[in-house]
């Protein structure tokens, strides 16, 4: 009987962020225009959400084991150059999706080794990477866009549904991104490695006592976190049809927030993937709210930032009383 | 219960209440304290001291019940109001703002100010007057309070209070961080400060303290208050029985142990050599910063810098904790919050943290099965909690121990290392940690070997089969208990 109300309230705090995706989808749909509940309402979302939402998964890792990455607008930047370059060149999509997913994963590795040899502080050093990772993104690109139009494979991730495949309701990037998740947190709650990566964003001093390998856990957690950030980058060039050495710049700060919303904290040991889907979720139906109803991008600025402030107090409060 | 007085009392607290969910902290709790009296509180841990004095100070509100101050009706709404009406804490961990000066600390939250400008002058005197005063005149105001030992902060606590104008100051254990010498200078500090007319209210767990200062004792039990007494017409045992709510016989049980093969070597150059064997439990003593926790974490590897081998059952290699939880060996850390465990995590999680890998199936942990080998645990050592998936951290400080030796068992561990394993909990929990250890290195199919660090002399004597001294970072020669006592050890210790 006891357990069963520790279980519940577990469910709960998953639950929070969800109602108040519903909440804020509700009243867009009730007092605006009714078209985010259309099925191109409901498609557009999902479009502008996979590019930050995958992110958000790896970053769900990174955050988790207490650590952070704030050059991950850079790296997505970078992957989606070298992906469009690749892609454009003639590659097999094969060929296109390992190195890019190769190259997210290095920049993981780099930014882990920094973190955990150097000894540096996660914050400070992806400060100085979000500015490196974007120079290079510059430089390869000649800070041109490259046009990836004619990749249609990779097009076909986030472009509208053709009418013979509208039984997939959203596009496949979606579905790709929940699949993910699923994944993701399997693996976190399921695996040696999961448990491992909630054990080291607890109480770093706690894993070693217990034998962890706390040092590889953060070279893996920063490794998946690139790795997810390249496939992200990829979702861009399928978004926009084109590589960006400019593109998702800031999206660092929505990936973050999307993953504090939906529960995580910025302390570690705490977190859940699909918390971070539904944060994602809520940035953007806030985002396509607005345009919908003609509200301009400063009052929707202003909207975005007092959402997180809310959502983030209100969960803090729920804690408390908990 | 307490004699009628007719005089109206300085504190009176009355049947409070208060539930955090369907958990009730304080089932009806009345205490009344006079002026110029030291009013011990004793009980176990989670038997609602810290609640009820959450609740007196303002930062908890009761669901039921009143209070009142020099007969006026109290109810702060929160800790500033509390101050505001005289009601001071001095915790266990200070709250001192360490690059602040003394005097800042002292006026933190009621600067004097001339104008919109502090009045860094009175701000300075008013310091230095208050901390002579306390007989501490020799503190510098000007230096930055995180530059002072901890016995001096404390009195910077002290100062910080009386400056608010308290007149009932709440100790909550405050001799847990502090050296002998200053537990004594904190004790007279207590008599004059009551002597002065303040009503002090002592939380403690050792009774000789309570017994040293207290004219008058309430213990607590289960959130309710059972009896007030005075203190000096009660014994020791009638007190720790109303605790626990039932008599504790012999505090330290002894099995028929027998000794095995030995399963530890450790010879460190310049710390000492030391072997433990199957079925024994090796105590180690020594004055704080002697080098017993340094020496028990090299034989574990977690010294920084020392690369140690040491040798379990004839296998040599490097302490490293990964390689020491494989060869069944474990350690519980001195220090539950910082090192011991993962606060937000479940129980489950804590427990079974170590040996997830043995509990995987390639690589997949079931969290059930984790929370059905914690079931055990929880059973086995009657850990009271809400199930295996309550955070650890919301325990009290005798079951999160209970649950930190439960790893080294989850893991199947044959040494276990234990660092201070009863510090800072209760006595119930406490005879539940010494009756655990006892049936470790007893138990007829399997006996285990502890290695124990202890700062608390009498405890050793009762635990342990040998002693070693530690002095200067030298591990002694490990003494049958039977052949020692305190004295001896004492003087082991300090080198006399």
């Amino acid at each position: 009987m006891k357990t069963n109300t520790t279980f519940t309230s577990k469910a709960l705090n998953a639950l929070g962020p969800l109602l108040a995706l519903i909440l804020i989808w509700g009243l867009f749909y009730t007092f605006g225009n009714q078209a985010i509940g259309s099925s191109e309402g409901i498609e557009s979302i999902v479009q502008q959400t996979v590019v930050i939402g995958i992110a958000a998964i790896g970053m769900t890792f990174i955050i988790i084991s207490a650590g952070i990455d704030l050059s991950i607008g850079s790296a997505i930047a970078l992957c989606s150059v070298i992906g469009a370059k690749m892609a454009m060149a003639g590659s097999s999509p094969t060929v296109v999706a390992i190195a890019t997913l190769l190259t997210g994963a290095v920049i993981g590795l780099s930014i882990g080794l920094l973190v955990v040899h150097a000894k540096l502080i996660p914050f400070i050093t992806t400060l100085g990477t979000l500015l490196i990772l974007r120079g290079i993104a510059l430089g390869l690109a000649n800070s041109q866009p490259i046009n990836a139009q004619e990749a249609n494979w990779l097009r076909f991730w986030l472009n509208s549904l053709p009418e013979n495949m509208r039984w997939l309701i959203i596009p496949p990037g979606g579905w790709l991104m929940i699949i993910l998740a699923a994944l993701a947190a399997g693996v976190l709650r399921f695996t040696v490695f999961g448990r491992h990566v909630f054990a080291v964003g607890s109480n770093e001093q706690t894993a070693r006592l217990c034998g962890v390998a706390v040092d590889r856990i953060k070279l893996y957690v920063y490794m998946i976190g690139g790795a997810f950030a390249a496939l992200s980058g990829l979702m861009l060039v399928s978004y926009q049809g084109q590589g960006d050495p400019t593109g998702a710049t800031g999206y660092e700060l929505d990936i973050i927030a999307a993953v504090v919303i939906g529960g995580a904290s910025l302390s570690g040991g705490v977190g859940s993937v699909f918390g971070s889907l539904i944060g994602a979720l809520i940035m953007t139906v806030i985002r396509t709210g607005c345009t919908l109803n003609g509200i301009d991008e400063s009052t929707t600025r202003i909207i975005t930032g007092t959402i997180i402030v809310a959502a983030v107090a209100i969960d803090r409060l729920r804690r408390k009383s908990a | 219960m307490s004699k009628p007085v007719n005089d109206v009392a300085r504190l009176e607290m009355r049947d409070i209440r208060k539930a955090f969910g369907a958990q009730i902290a304080l089932g009806g709790v009345s205490l009344k304290v006079q002026a110029g009296e030291v009013h011990a509180l004793v009980g176990e841990n989670g038997a609602g001291k810290s609640t009820l004095m959450k609740i007196l100070s303002g930062a908890y509100q009761p669901d039921s019940g009143t209070m009142f101050v020099d007969g006026q009706p109290y109810a702060p709404i929160n800790p500033a109001e509390g101050r505001k009406r005289g009601v001071g804490m001095i915790y266990q961990e200070l709250s001192i703002a360490p690059h602040l000066s003394v005097a800042e600390n002292i006026w933190l939250g009621i600067e004097p100010q001339s104008g919109v400008l502090l009045d860094r002058a009175k701000m300075r005197t008013e310091a230095q007057t208050t901390l002579a005063g306390l007989g501490h005149g020799d503190i510098d105001v000007d230096m930055p309070a995180g530059n002072l030992s901890v016995s001096h902060q404390q009195i910077v606590e002290i100062a910080r209070a009386l400056s608010m104008g308290c007149k009932i100051i709440v100790f909550d254990e405050p001799t847990s961080s502090l050296a002998q010498a200053d537990v004594q200078r904190l004790f007279d500090l207590i008599d004059q400060l009551s002597r002065r007319g303040l009503s002090i209210i002592y939380i403690s767990h050792f009774l000789e303290e309570v017994r040293r200062l207290s004219s008058r004792l309430t213990v607590l039990r289960d959130g309710q208050s059972v009896a007030c007494h005075i203190t000096q017409s009660i014994t020791d045992d009638a007190i720790v029985a109303e605790m626990v709510g039932r008599e504790v016989k012999d505090l330290y049980p002894r099995s028929q142990r027998k000794l095995g093969e030995v399963l530890l070597e450790v010879n460190i150059p310049n710390r000492g050599t030391l072997t433990l064997r199957r079925g024994e439990v090796v105590g180690l003593c020594g004055l704080v910063g002697a080098g017993r926790t340094e020496f028990l974490r090299a034989v574990f590897g977690l010294e920084e810098n020392v690369s140690q081998k040491i040798t379990i059952a004839g296998h040599t290699h490097v302490a490293e904790p990964r390689n020491n939880w494989l060869h069944r060996m474990g350690l519980v850390s001195e220090n539950r919050k910082e090192e011991g465990l993962a606060l937000e995590l479940s129980i489950s999680d804590n427990v079974c943290l170590p040996a997830l890998k043995k509990i995987a199936k390639l690589g997949f942990v079931s969290p059930s099965t984790c929370d059905q080998h914690t079931d055990e645990w929880i059973e086995k050592f009657g850990i009271r909690c809400q199930g295996p998936q309550q955070a650890i951290g919301r325990l009290s400080g005798g079951n999160q121990q209970k649950a930190a030796i439960a790893r080294l068992l989850e893991s199947d561990c044959d040494i276990l290392l234990l660092d201070e394993p009863t510090r800072g909990i209760d006595i119930a929990a406490k005879a539940k940690i010494y009756e655990i250890i006892d049936q470790l290195v007893a138990d007829p199919v399997r006996p285990r070997a502890v290695l124990m660090v202890s700062s608390y002399l009498p405890e050793l004597l009762g635990v342990c089969d040998r002693i070693a001294a530690v002095r200067r970072g030298q591990v002694g020669e490990a003494t049958p208990v039977g052949q020692t006592n305190s004295e001896k050890l004492m003087r082991a210790a300090t080198g006399v």
